[in-house]
């Protein structure tokens, strides 16, 4: 094989890894609409993208660009019923500050994972609660943001180790 | 010599820094753009958020689904297990239902004999639309749902939205084939109510949680836990005597209500036409919002 056809390969390969951490960010942002029936649940529903915003900028920030996390975020408003631009700030926000972090953050234990992504998710809804507040002029019950972040930081693990896994998989087709 | 390829190196990685930088202002201002372009136009962003929901409300629609396929399998089971006291607690209510059916049937002959000596002119029966509820995640911050009926089966901004048990909300924004419903219970939503019992008028205020509160009542007006609540009618949204719910706590300054409708248990919704445009129209509403504040 030549090397101008490996490298055709490496770069479709590339791409076709990027689409899927793309696509997964997206798939999570329409499962995370999905009505699941259980009393009290839609009020404090986790925000899964957020964790996949968190999770793609520390290991694999070239597979999931800032741009995509813009629109990951659009798609967020449009769906969840949140005026425009809101989750889009907090999500761009979020890969920023994770970014900058990156270096501290690579190969370190699970639970210093976990616990960053607890703080980060603590800023983003401490920021959302700000932002909506400054939109309708209204300040809301703090109590239903409180639950959702630890329902967020609660869920964590389990999409982390799912990521983890998909990222395996992405990994070795490329 | 020695320090060049190192200069170099440093400088495409503080240029690299700079353009990341600057990619991420450009981002963040562009969201901030978003949010007061929605602020200042709110038809436009909403027909753009038609057009994601019309996209996307398929993808729901199957998604959706096997939640409702688990969460009927879950009721089953739970119904099995009471199903005894809850044959007593229908035979009892059966009976309740009967005497009831009986006073009905006399109120309603009583009732057609009175119109005609009125010469009364019955308005117009209303259509109705029934949707499936697609999609249910604003979280904290957001009280509404995405429903399966849009324009293209008559739906319209503005108009009310039920279930057998009460009022769900109304109809916020319209795509052709899906259909935002703002609750009740979301920060933005006012409905002009009346307590059955005392016909005291008041604006039912979403707040986000799922207690809504009652406020503009007159001073002096007396209410208690339990009164039923009702649409009063009033501004032309809806019509009156749908109920909304029941006065769950009076306190010193808030007086908080219990919807009959519970969001978790929204599967199928009627859109309901009543003819009714209400008091203000939708581009009347949006030219409002920037004077009122």
């Amino acid at each position: 094989m030549s090397s101008n056809e490996f490298d055709v390969l490496a770069t479709s390969g590339s791409c076709y890894a990027r689409h899927n951490a793309v696509f997964f960010t997206l798939v999570l942002v329409v499962l995370g609409q999905v009505p699941l029936h259980i009393p009290g649940f839609a009020e404090v529903a986790p925000l899964l993208p957020l964790m996949a915003v968190y999770h793609w900028a520390i290991y694999r920030p070239d597979l999931l660009p800032a741009i995509a996390v813009f629109m990951a975020g659009l798609l967020q408003d449009a769906l969840s019923g949140m005026p425009f631009g809101i989750n889009t700030v907090v999500f761009v926000l979020v890969h920023m500050v994770v970014m900058t972090q990156q270096m501290f953050f690579m190969g370190k234990s699970f639970s210093i994972i976990w616990l960053g992504f607890s703080l980060v998710a603590a800023g983003a809804t401490v920021l959302t609660w700000l932002l909506t507040a400054l939109f309708y002029s209204a300040f809301t019950s703090p109590e239903s943001a409180f639950i959702q972040y630890l329902v967020t930081v609660g869920v964590f693990p389990l999409l982390a180790w799912l990521q983890v896994r998909w990222q395996q998989s992405v990994l070795a087709q490329v | 010599m020695k320090n060049r390829p190192h200069l170099s190196h440093h400088l495409i990685h503080s240029e690299k820094g700079m353009a990341s930088r600057f990619g991420y202002l450009g981002l963040v201002l562009a969201a901030f753009a978003l949010m007061l372009l929605g602020k200042a136009d709110v038809e436009v962003m909403e027909k753009v958020r038609s057009t994601v929901s019309d996209t996307i409300a398929p993808v729901l629609e199957i998604l959706s689904r096997p939640a409702t396929a688990v969460d009927q399998v879950v009721d089953d089971v739970t119904q099995m297990t009471n199903l005894r006291n809850e044959n007593i607690r229908l035979r009892e209510e059966n009976q309740r239902l009967i005497e009831w059916q009986s006073a009905a049937r006399k109120l309603s002959s009583e009732n057609q004999q009175l119109k005609g000596l009125l010469n009364f002119a019955p308005g117009a029966e209303p259509g109705f639309v029934s949707g499936r509820v697609v999609a249910d995640s604003g979280g904290a911050f957001v009280h509404s749902v995405l429903v399966s009926a849009g324009a293209r089966d008559g739906v319209s901004k503005g108009q009310a939205v039920i279930t057998g048990d009460g009022l769900v909300g109304r109809v916020h924004a319209v795509g052709s084939r899906s259909a935002r419903v703002l609750l009740l219970t979301d920060l933005n939503s006012r409905i002009p109510v009346v307590v059955e019992a005392t016909r005291t008028r008041a604006i039912l205020a979403g707040d986000n949680t799922d207690r809504p509160r009652l406020v503009h009542m007159p001073p002096g007006a007396t209410v208690s836990a339990g009164d039923r609540i009702v649409t009063s009618g009033h501004g032309g949204a809806f019509p009156p005597g749908i109920p909304v719910g029941v006065v769950a706590l009076v306190g010193e300054s808030t007086i908080t209500v219990k919807p009959y409708v519970y969001r978790d248990r929204l599967e199928y919704v009627r859109v309901v036409d009543y003819g009714l445009q209400g008091i203000l129209d939708s581009n009347f509403a949006a030219e409002g919002a920037g004077v009122i504040k």
